[in-house]
């Protein structure tokens, strides 16, 4: 396999080795992912926003796809990637963490999620696959209290005795059931075989924008009111933007109790709002006495009204006697 | 681009390495800890591509324990060293190598500090001073604002305050 850097080695190298990229096929642009997720922890747990729109090969072939996909009650991955790699291994994700509740008693951490996710795309690396995932999750401890069933039971008896076992055998550098911190957490899971834990993440070709608003906002003490607010007007900046990213965005926000997930709303109706209110600001008429100070400001719908309007308070000044009234439409149309 | 520096002095060795840990052009992270703890006198410091460090970093960091666990005692840095090289090249030699640059800093009670290069075509070099940058010319050049630094020496690994270039 030719390659461009002079340290390179003459003898070619085995198909599975990507120098530089995991793609055979040199990309048009650095991200390839068409979407905007994005995921925050913050004080009231974790946020989880992403657009909707699906595009194959520059048309939108799905303009309300779900890309925020709960995994189980506490935890929930947002996509990006191909849709189906996506879709497939969440399920198979699902699967596996149902398999480790119902075999151990007790749910996985988000890490350890991240982690089986991340060894189950091992193999695929460097073929074609193209999974990049944010695992938000609210890690509860060993047990979840309103969810006991009677498998779940037993099997947590099992768990105490085995956690006994363990503390007694302990050496240095293994690692006990106890030690997991619960609370909120975030994984970013890369097919390409990166795993990081953080506390905000973007994924996709609308993420620099969606980083630049979040970067900006987002802080530990936000309240959920907040936090929606920002997660929404950073998916919206980026869908601004982006091609690849439009039409609605999806949040979920997850606590203690679980996943709960918000009306999914249209952009195209925060686009139109946005559009009103700088439409608004540009026209406004400033009305000055002869002294030099305005008196009256007006906001105007159009452009035309407006100027309407300065003609007919400069006449009536004239009328009235008033001197040296001046009237400027400000609009920048 | 990511950098590791090692730094071999006559009773201890300095390793630093940035913190950032990048996807394209994006910084995903600005506290990316790459420093790996073998033992209790022995760091792994891995830089390379995406999965493989982590993958081959951890690999190595389990059965490095896992020998002093079966026998009692821990391996010496040489020896750890020469096990990565022989793991890197056994790898290179499959259908799925890794490509990982590697630096080993370590402790032994009987030959002192040792620094140990190694890169992704499984070289291994003993030297006082090394570093790895990655350097193919394609790679967009990253501002590297902070950097981890620790030191070894007989009493085992400690932190030093993390280098901060430049306007935080």
């Amino acid at each position: 396999m030719p390659s461009q850097d002079s340290m390179e080695p003459t003898f070619s190298l085995p198909i599975g080795l990507p120098l530089s990229s995991s793609h055979s096929v040199p990309l048009p642009f650095p991200m390839s992912h068409g979407t905007t997720t994005l995921a925050f922890i913050f004080q009231g747990g974790v946020l989880a926003a992403a657009d909707t729109r699906s595009s194959c090969s520059g048309l939108v072939a799905c303009p309300a796809a779900q890309k925020i996909l709960p995994i189980h009650s506490h935890l929930v991955g947002t996509t990006s990637g191909t849709s189906a790699d996506c879709a497939l291994w969440k399920r198979i994700l699902a699967r596996e963490l149902r398999l480790y509740q119902l075999r151990h008693g007790r749910r996985l951490s988000t890490g350890g999620a991240a982690k089986l996710l991340s060894h189950m795309l091992q193999p695929f690396k460097g073929t074609e696959l193209c999974v990049a995932a944010t695992l938000c999750g609210w890690d509860g401890g060993e047990m979840d209290d309103n969810q006991m069933t009677d498998v779940e039971n037993s099997a947590s008896l099992n768990l105490e005795k085995a956690k006994t076992q363990c503390l007694s055998t302990a050496v240095g550098g293994q690692q006990c059931f106890g030690r997991e911190r619960s609370g909120p957490s975030l994984y970013y899971v890369c097919s390409d075989g990166t795993r990081l834990k953080g506390t905000l993440f973007s994924v996709g070709s609308g993420s620099p924008y969606a980083y630049s608003v979040l970067d900006q906002g987002v802080q530990w003490g936000l309240t959920v009111q907040e936090a929606v607010s920002i997660a929404r007007e950073a998916v919206f900046r980026a869908t601004y933007r982006d091609a690849y990213s439009g039409n609605c965005v999806d949040l979920y926000h997850i606590t203690s109790k679980g996943w709960t997930r918000r009306n999914r709303e249209d952009l195209k109706e925060e686009y139109y709002r946005e559009k009103e209110r700088q439409s608004g600001d540009s026209q406004r008429i400033m009305v000055k006495d002869f002294k030099g100070k305005a008196f009256r400001r007006m906001g105007g719908e159009f452009t035309a009204h407006s100027l309407a309007l300065c003609r007919k308070v400069q006449s009536k000044s004239l009328q009235l006697g008033v001197k040296g009234v001046d009237c400027q439409s400000t609009s920048r149309y | 681009m990511e950098y590791l520096i090692g730094i071999q002095g006559p009773d201890f060795v300095l390793v630093a390495a940035d913190n950032v840990a990048a996807s394209s052009i994006i910084q995903m992270k600005h506290d990316y800890d790459k420093m790996f703890k073998l033992s209790e006198k022995i760091l792994l410091l891995c830089v390379g591509e995406a999965g493989d460090t982590v993958q081959f970093a951890e690999y190595i960091q389990k059965n490095v324990q896992l020998y002093k666990m079966r026998n009692g005692y821990e391996l010496s840095p040489a020896a750890a060293a020469n096990f990565t090289r022989k793991n890197l090249a056994d790898y290179l030699r499959s259908r799925t190598p890794y490509h990982v640059n590697l630096l080993l800093a370590g402790y032994d009670e009987a030959d002192g500090p040792g620094l140990y290069y190694m890169d992704y075509l499984s070289a291994l070099a003993k030297a006082p001073f090394a570093a790895h940058g990655y350097g193919l010319n394609r790679r967009f050049i990253l501002n590297l604002p902070s950097f981890n630094v620790r030191l070894i020496d007989r009493e085992g690994i400690h932190d030093l305050e993390k280098l901060t270039l430049g306007a935080k």
